[in-house]
């Protein structure tokens, strides 16, 4: 028969320690099995009330979720109760045995005895399912209407959670809705204002229907702002705050947008705003409500002013809370009265500084909202001040606002550069590389700026303390304009002047390079100065010779193949290695954030497939991996979804370099060849490598094509901390880069491709979580109307389609042709499996472009999917 | 809406919690670990509100017990501090100067009385007073049925005598 629940509650207390604990429980178990197992039906109750006490320390319990309904079966408001209180304690609305309770729900709810009938609708309200909901909606709906207040206030907010449920039912419940407006009883206002609340935010009928009783609401507020004190609802001197509140955010949604009623509102607003008390939390919560509402709503400006100043006062509360909510609300303000929100930029900064994190974060984001061209530089300053000696926690956050603020507002660039030097000097490990790369592209536009740049990286980087951007930035900046630094030259009015010798300008490079705290992504930025430094500082160039050979046994393959491949170029062609190094052309920074902004709308597998002949399209192919010829600005595309890897783009391959010489046209003799082999034979391996496990390797960055000269006018080189990476030494030159790169982008390998339409790009048609379609074009020279469009499938999901139909509808204008696709089920995980090609002939060409929209079925698991979309970004000229 | 209420004591200790959206068992226990950790650790002048995972929890300390509920990124944080004062004034008033010990043994009357505060995450009743009218109510009905079934025992025990 077991103990009582005292018993067990005061047994398991009586525990020392956590396995004390769990043996208590797990005989505690047992016996509640065994008594479930026997039916035992006295006791029932008490069994599930210890089974709510141990599920609530955390133990598994689901064995004893039958007794609860066959509680509620039962006839007797004790068991009943227990009962109703388990299956919302020990199930949720994701357990399937909770459908067997819907039809004791549905007695329940018509049971004479009203706290029965709450029972039953507050386990509905508060874990009921969609097919519950729809089950029993009518029940509840006339629950409603029920004389019982006690009843009412529960079938409304029952009903909240079956309109969060089933947004169908919103209408149905518009006008039982609206009858519990003119309520006597408090908690059935408070219950239906909230339900109101919730059907305008559900359905834009619902909203238009109540705001015909928007002047209800106002009186009922009215009443509450002027009646006199209800000992039943008084809360420190304000007569039911909570109904308050609720009416303040149904009358919001009421105005938004609606310049009539906002005007009947503005009156009991104004009176809401200037005579509740601001003394105590209650009224406080009833001015910040109202101070939103009042922003919300098409209010005249005397009213804003009214609401504006409360945030001011809310702003010097010495109570943390009431300063969060203010900042809370400023930062929606923000937009809609900026020069009230900047009177109080001072306090606002001081807020950035508080000891609570929560604050910290609403009054950063406020700052950010404020900050405009003619401020950035005192808030900036101050926030710079305060990343000094803030907790390491929001450094992060700190740093990348700032960031973003620098950059978006810059007055000049000199002042950019500045303050992004002491970012990274103040917090350089939490300077993302987006920032130092957007950093590096402004350099590099600033003729004038460059050789000040330098010279300030060099004094600043004294007092280097390991920070990865600053080490990344300064050693870049040395490889490329180190020479500035030497001749001291353009310099800046206010300048000091500043010597500095070759070998001084080696030895930063070389303490970055050997320096244990940065990661060997840095080390390779370095090794790439130093080869840059040799052509710039003959002088030096043994010490660099040796530095770099040092690296020639580095456990990381990266550090190692750079080593390897920069040793040759030192040592074996010296007559080109003035050309090779030379300093990058200038990037171009609309390239680069177009491209950058492509990555991120993941639209990068555009890229993948080639489409133009390769400027170079004669270099030979040795080993015939690659066929098609590759165009510049697909490798550039290539590069730039690399970007995001941790390894940066590569500059330039020695690899492919000494290929290309050893049997290109410019040629260095065949002595290079057989000296590159080694290093050929490694990346061979590497490609296969890449072939084989194509979904994870390290980096993959084509190398770049083949010639020194070439380099300066390659679009690749656009890409700003140009460096070598991984497999930069791809031995294949152009063509063989794209393989492995395709490999990751697609299982079968592309070289059955036909090459695509110069000039027309792939595009990707639709993507869907699991699906996406990519289209390539192809056209005839001799009718340009027509093109020939090869549809590729791929399934991204781990499920199979089947019964694969894809459909095309076009405007009149255009003709269009659909052959049956190679397969009508989609492999899972497959990329471009399935082709289908799709002839369009144009009659408007030159006149309109391509549009079409697509549909497409296709089984998952038995179940039907459809999707469908438009396709607008036809490349031009199609 | 008020996604859950939690009560944890400064131990560390669940003492109740009410989930009104979806969570698996899995979900809960990381929920109130990780919430627990945050919460117990900060210090007493700080706001009492936390952001987290996009939703705001509103916690308050009465005595040794913290009282959580977490709501809605743009619900009125102010306000959910007021629901968890009414809530408490309840349970004082039911309990007669409720302390920690009460909420352990009578768990499921705290719970009851929960349930007549909040439904679907929101509040369905202001006065106080009518909450305690419905649970002394409800508490004589178990009375009288209590009574009955042992008035009924009896009867039964004396016939089998």
């Amino acid at each position: 028969m077991g103990t009582r629940l005292r018993d067990m509650i005061r047994s398991i207390r009586a525990c020392k320690t956590a396995a004390e604990e769990r043996s208590v429980v797990a005989k505690e178990c047992a016996v509640l099995r065994n008594a479930f197992k026997d039916n035992d039906q006295d006791y029932r109750h008490r069994n599930v009330a210890k089974l709510m006490f141990i599920h609530m320390l955390g133990y598994p319990t689901h064995f004893g979720q039958m007794e609860c309904i066959k509680l509620i079966a039962a006839g007797s408001f004790p068991e009943k109760r227990i009962g109703y209180l388990g299956l919302m304690l020990l199930l949720d609305e994701r357990q399937e045995v909770l459908m067997l309770v819907t039809n004791s729900l549905k007695n329940d709810l018509s049971h004479t005895n009203q706290f029965i009938v709450g029972l039953a609708l507050c386990a509905l309200g508060n874990i009921c399912t969609a097919e519950m909901a729809r089950d029993l909606a009518p029940e509840v709906e006339k629950l409603l209407h029920s004389n019982n207040s006690y009843i009412r206030k529960k079938a409304a907010l029952c009903s909240v959670r079956i309109v969060r449920k089933v947004p169908d039912l919103v209408e149905y419940l518009t006008i039982p809705a609206s009858g519990l407006l003119t309520d006597k009883h408090h908690g059935v206002l408070v219950s239906g204002v909230k339900l109101c609340t919730e059907l305008c935010q559900a359905n834009e009928l619902a909203l238009e229907h109540f705001r015909k009783h928007v002047s209800t609401m106002v009186r009922v507020l009215k009443n509450l702002v002027v009646s006199g004190y209800a000992p039943e609802y008084d809360i420190n001197g304000i007569t039911d705050p909570f109904l308050q509140i609720r009416l303040l955010r149904l009358l919001r949604l009421l105005g938004k947008n609606d310049a009539d009623v906002s005007d009947i509102m503005s009156d009991i607003l104004a009176q809401v705003a200037t005579n509740t008390e601001g003394n105590k939390n209650a009224g406080n919560a009833i001015l910040y409500e109202c101070v939103q509402t009042i922003m919300a709503i098409e209010a005249i400006g005397g009213l804003r002013v009214l609401a504006i100043n409360i945030l001011g006062r809310f702003l010097a509360n010495r109570d943390n809370n009431i300063r969060y909510v203010a900042l809370n609300t400023l930062v929606k303000v923000v937009s809609v009265d900026t020069q009230a929100v900047q009177r109080h930029r001072a306090t606002i900064v001081e807020c950035v500084k508080d000891s609570d994190v929560s604050i910290r974060r609403r009054a950063l984001e406020l700052v950010c909202a404020l900050v405009n061209e003619t401020n950035v530089k005192v808030l900036t300053k101050e926030l710079v001040e305060y990343l000094k000696v803030s907790v390491p926690e929001f450094k992060g956050d700190l740093t990348a606002k700032i960031s973003g603020l620098v950059q978006k507002f810059a007055p000049n660039k000199q002042w950019y550069i500045d303050q992004m030097i002491l970012l990274m000097v103040e917090a350089g490990q939490y300077v993302t590389s987006d920032v130092t790369r957007s950093l590096v592209v402004v350099i590099s536009n600033a003729n004038d700026l460059q050789s000040y740049t330098v010279r300030t990286l060099y004094r600043v980087f004294q007092a280097w303390d390991g920070q990865e951007s600053l080490g990344q930035v300064t050693v870049w900046c040395l490889g490329e304009y180190g020479e500035m630094l030497v001749n001291s030259s353009n310099a800046l009015e206010d300048e000091e002047p500043l010597t500095v010798t070759e070998s001084d300008v080696v030895d930063v490079v070389e303490s970055v390079l050997k320096d244990s705290r940065v990661t060997s992504t840095t080390v390779a930025f370095a090794l790439t100065a130093l080869l840059k430094l040799s052509s710039r500082f003959p002088v030096c160039a043994d010490r660099i010779k040796a530095l770099i050979f040092e690296y020639k046994g580095s456990v990381v393959l990266e550090l190692q193949q750079r080593a390897i491949e920069f040793g040759s170029i030192l040592t074996k062609h010296n007559d080109i290695k003035g050309a090779l190094l030379e300093r990058m052309p200038v990037l171009d920074e609309a390239t680069y954030s177009a491209k950058h902004e492509m990555g991120v709308d993941g639209h990068h597998s555009t890229a993948a497939v080639a489409s133009e002949p390769h400027a170079n399209g004669h270099v030979k192919q040795p080993n015939g991996i690659g066929k098609q010829p590759v165009a510049n600005s697909n490798l550039v595309d290539l590069l730039n979804f690399m970007d995001d890897q941790p390894s940066n783009p590569s500059l330039s391959s020695g690899d492919t370099l000494l290929d290309l010489l050893g049997d290109g046209p410019i040629g260095g003799g065949n002595s290079t060849v057989s000296s590159a082999k080694p290093s050929v034979g490694g990346a061979d391996m590497l490609l296969d490598l890449l072939s084989l496990d194509g979904p994870s390797p390290p980096s993959t960055t084509p190398a770049v094509t083949p010639l020194a000269g070439l380099l300066d006018a390659d679009p690749l080189s656009k890409i700003p901390l140009g460096n070598l990476s991984l497999d930069g030494g791809t031995p294949k030159g152009p063509p063989a880069v794209v393989d492995p790169f395709a490999d990751l982008m697609s299982a079968p390998a592309p070289s059955s491709t036909p090459a695509p339409a110069p000039g027309f790009p792939s595009i990707v048609a639709m993507q869907t979580s699991g699906l996406k379609i990519s289209f390539d074009f192809t056209k005839s020279p001799e009718s340009p109307k027509t093109t020939i469009i090869k549809a590729s499938y791929s399934n991204l999901s781990s499920n199979p389609f089947t019964d694969f139909v894809f459909q095309a509808a076009v405007p009149k204008f255009i003709q269009l042709q659909l052959e049956p696709a190679t397969s009508a089920s989609v492999l899972a995980n497959s990329s471009n499996s399935v082709t289908q090609v799709i002839r369009v002939t144009n009659n408007a060409h030159g006149q309109k472009a391509l549009v079409m929209k697509l549909r497409v079925s296709y089984k998952v698991n038995g179940q039907n999917m459809l999707e469908q979309g438009q396709v607008n970004n036809f490349p031009a000229g199609l | 809406m008020i996604h859950f209420v939690l009560l944890i004591s400064r131990q560390g200790k669940v003492r109740l919690t009410k989930w009104y959206s979806p969570h698996t068992q899995k979900e809960r226990t990381k929920v109130i670990r990780e919430l627990s950790g945050m919460i117990l650790s900060r210090g007493p002048k700080l706001c009492n509100f936390l952001e987290w995972r996009g939703l705001k929890v509103v916690y308050k300390r009465y005595a040794s017990l913290y009282f959580c509920m977490c709501v809605d990124a743009d619900d009125n944080e102010l306000e959910t501090l007021e629901i968890i004062h009414h809530f408490v004034e309840i349970l004082d008033r039911y309990f007669g100067n409720v302390c920690e010990l009460d909420l352990i043994f009578n768990f499921h009357k705290a719970y009851y009385i929960l349930d007549e505060v909040l439904i679907a995450g929101e509040l369905q009743e202001t006065s106080k007073k009518s909450v305690a009218r419905v649970i002394a109510a409800q508490d004589t009905l178990i009375e009288h049925a209590k009574e009955q079934s042992s008035s009924l025992s009896n009867i039964i025990a004396q016939a089998t005598k």
